[in-house]
């Protein structure tokens, strides 16, 4: 008996609370957009890269410029710490929540309940699947890079640089994180060119991770194994430039020439690549830009504004292959 | 003179049998279905192989079992040596420091502190921490898994905050011979192994240590009595553990030149304890063997390059690897064996009679 009134008053706090902020977040959006500071919750995935730094700096910076106030949690690469962070800004109410989310499923719960809270979501540089339903209907805008088409880019530029039509160019692929979203896509994109060039075949393939030392530590594997089934291995594609800096390393070791024995193109685009294409040892790295801060901003105030945005927003990006390093090396930012 | 018989039957039943087995199983596969793991050949003047990487990836992972065993064998266990590991070389890559300069196009040495004395302050920290885990044990009381959980989470904001969440790349080129250094052919980390191997031997075998620990192990009140310190010992078992994770973090993150404060060492502190227990070490403490502990880091390693080597699609290696391990596991328990050699005969027994009644 106790129990059940009990359970009924926080039932009565809980509906209250839901409605409260429902109102809250109304009131917001409708009456005075410009005189609250707005509030952007993000959670970042962690720093696992200079990649990922660089992100994060350039989110905080153009916050800071915007006079948007950022409310900033590392997930340290744990998808339980970016529900926990997510959780709390819906608690907090704030104006926007963005997310780099660290793998692509399992966010059903969590969305629905910044949904039903009436905080709009906004996607930075990773897509998500949901179990049920279309994600589309649970965030705004997905804001960052096409995988697929780094991909397509890394692929194409190999293409072009072999110049190999007929004889067989064997191909040995770092992958990322298992189940990440730039894993899965840049593997489709690569594969998806190939297809037109079957003379070009992945021997083997194996996650890195995304670091360095497990790059390392599978390229090892790679260049052994690869020698005892009779392989020549012509060509690394990793999926980001930590890993082909990681098996670079394992090259060298093994006695070979990286960048000439065995072609390297990887993505990302960070300062150590650029470095390692001036010492000859990488030979292109496909841009992946983090610096959508700006364009981040833009969204959020548009957002708040009452603005409509647009399901996809992409970021800028190149493709530098190694006889521009040197020239492009001082003004990269990441 | 013993009959090779007796020798036989004493090696089956000594405690260095089944990790002696199970490395022996997992070179067996490779020797049957990877080609070439066998293979040595001189590169650049030194060795190279798949053995080779074994040895050199798998040290950090030997280095810490032997702090774990010690641990462990005084009932205790230590989960925070991966934190450790990334505090390490966060350290030693912030005062070596990730400047790359060059004068005239040749490249520049340079070190915020020297070498030496960036090493031998990372190596303090992790002792120091290792300590403070000691202290938590050994004096405050609390229990060792708790007391390490502390470090184990609050580490790797540590090595954050040391590295200012950035990963930091190492340019200086004499800091690389740690991890990827050769001396008289040989990966140097094996040497650096055998050195702290030896000394630990040396220390728990030839001095009264190992006796002292295995007895805190098997009954610290009845130790206390016997007039051992035993919180004394405790506590230095700790700081030990994470002098040992010290060093395995300077090879990580000079492996790699460079020190990730996120992944360096991540779920390492579970393959290290895996390590003592498939050695054949008991995690109720008492009686240890250093030996089997480092047998069963290689074994661990074997797994994850065999892995490698032989292709298994990303998606489902950590089930492989799982699958191994168990195995591995239960080929070592003697229950098991005695019910499944048990069942076996019996099954053959009933298979025979019904075959009688048809």
């Amino acid at each position: 008996m106790f129990k059940g009134i009990r359970i009924g008053a926080a039932l009565l706090a809980a509906a209250m609370l839901i409605l409260l902020a429902g109102c809250g977040a109304s009131n917001q959006g409708a009456t005075k957009p410009t005189e609250k500071k707005i509030v952007l919750g993000f959670s970042q995935i962690g720093a696992e890269s200079e990649w990922r730094t660089a992100n994060t700096e350039s989110i905080k910076a153009a916050a800071k410029e915007a006079g948007i106030e950022l409310k900033f949690s590392d997930a340290q690469q744990k998808q339980e710490n970016q529900l926990k962070a997510i959780r709390s800004f819906i608690q907090q109410k704030v104006d926007v929540i963005a997310f780099s989310p660290v793998v692509e499923t399992g966010w059903d719960a969590v969305l629905q309940e910044a949904k039903a809270a009436g905080i709009p979501v906004i996607l930075t540089d990773r897509a998500i699947k949901m179990s049920n339903g279309n994600p589309e209907d649970y965030y705004v805008t997905f804001m960052g890079s096409d995988f697929v088409e780094e991909g397509r880019r890394a692929a194409n530029w190999l293409v072009d640089f072999m110049k190999q039509d007929k004889a067989d160019v064997n191909i040995v692929e770092l992958q990322g994180t298992v189940g990440s979203a730039p894993a899965i896509d840049r593997k489709n994109g690569f594969e998806e060119v190939m297809k037109n060039h079957p003379n070009y075949k992945i021997i083997k393939s194996q996650t890195g991770d995304f670091t360095r030392a497990k790059g390392k530590e599978v390229m090892e594997s790679f260049l052994k194994s690869a020698k005892a089934d009779g392989q020549k291995i012509d060509v690394l594609f990793a999926h980001n430039d930590d890993m082909a800096i990681g098996a670079i390393q394992a090259i060298e070791e093994a006695g070979l020439k990286p960048g000439k024995d065995i072609i390297i193109v990887s993505i990302d685009g960070v300062k150590g690549a650029f470095e390692a294409m001036i010492a000859g040892k990488l030979n292109a790295t496909i841009e992946c830009s983090p610096l959508l801060g700006g364009q981040l901003m833009e969204a959020v105030k548009d957002l708040t504004a009452g603005k409509q945005l647009a399901k996809r927003i992409l970021t800028k990006e190149g493709v530098f292959p190694a006889d521009v390093a040197a020239k492009e090396l001082p003004s990269r930012k990441y | 003179m013993k009959n090779p018989a007796d020798i036989w039957k004493g090696f089956k039943d000594s405690r260095l049998f089944w990790p002696l087995a199970a490395l022996g199983i997992v070179l067996l596969f490779n020797l049957i279905f990877t080609k070439d793991f066998f293979v040595m050949e001189i590169k650049d003047g030194h060795l190279y192989g798949v053995i080779i990487d074994i040895i050199n990836r798998g040290a950090p992972l030997m280095l810490l079992s032997i702090g774990m065993t010690l641990v462990i064998a005084t009932k205790g266990i230590d989960i925070s040596v991966g934190s450790v590991i990334a505090i390490s070389g966060a350290v030693a890559a912030s005062l070596i420091g990730g400047k790359l300069e060059y004068v005239d196009g040749v490249q520049k040495l340079v070190t915020l502190v020297p070498m030496p004395i960036a090493i031998l302050a990372a190596l303090f920290v992790a002792t120091v921490l290792g300590a403070w885990n000691g202290l938590l044990v050994a004096r405050v009381g609390i229990q060792p898994i708790v007391a390490t959980l502390i470090l184990l989470v609050a580490g790797r904001g540590i090595a954050q905050l040391i590295t200012q969440g950035q990963i930091i790349t190492i340019y200086y080129n004499p800091f690389k011979f740690i991890g990827g250094g050769y001396l008289l052919g040989f990966p140097f980390t094996m040497f650096i192994v055998a050195v702290v191997f030896a000394a630990t031997i040396y220390l728990v075998r030839k001095t009264a240590l190992g006796l002292f620990i295995e007895s805190i192990g098997i009954n610290p009140v009845a130790s206390r009595f016997a007039g051992i310190n035993v919180s004394k010992y405790i506590f230095s078992v700790y700081a030990f553990s994470g002098l040992c994770a010290g060093i395995a973090g300077l090879i990580v993150c000079s492996n790699v030149s460079s020190a990730d404060g996120n992944n360096a060492g991540l779920f390492i502190e579970l393959d290290a304890i895996l390590a003592v227990a498939l050695g054949g070490n008991s995690l109720d403490g008492g009686k240890f063997s250093l030996v089997g502990s480092l047998l069963g880091a290689l074994v661990i390693q074997s797994i994850t390059t065999t892995i490698y080597a032989t292709g298994v699609p990303p998606e489902i290696t950590l089930v492989v690897k799982a699958l191994v391990v168990i195995l591995i596991c239960l080929l070592q328990s003697a229950n098991f064996r005695a019910v499944v050699f048990a069942k076996w005969g019996q099954n053959r027994g009933i298979a025979h009679e019904s075959t009688i009644a048809k």
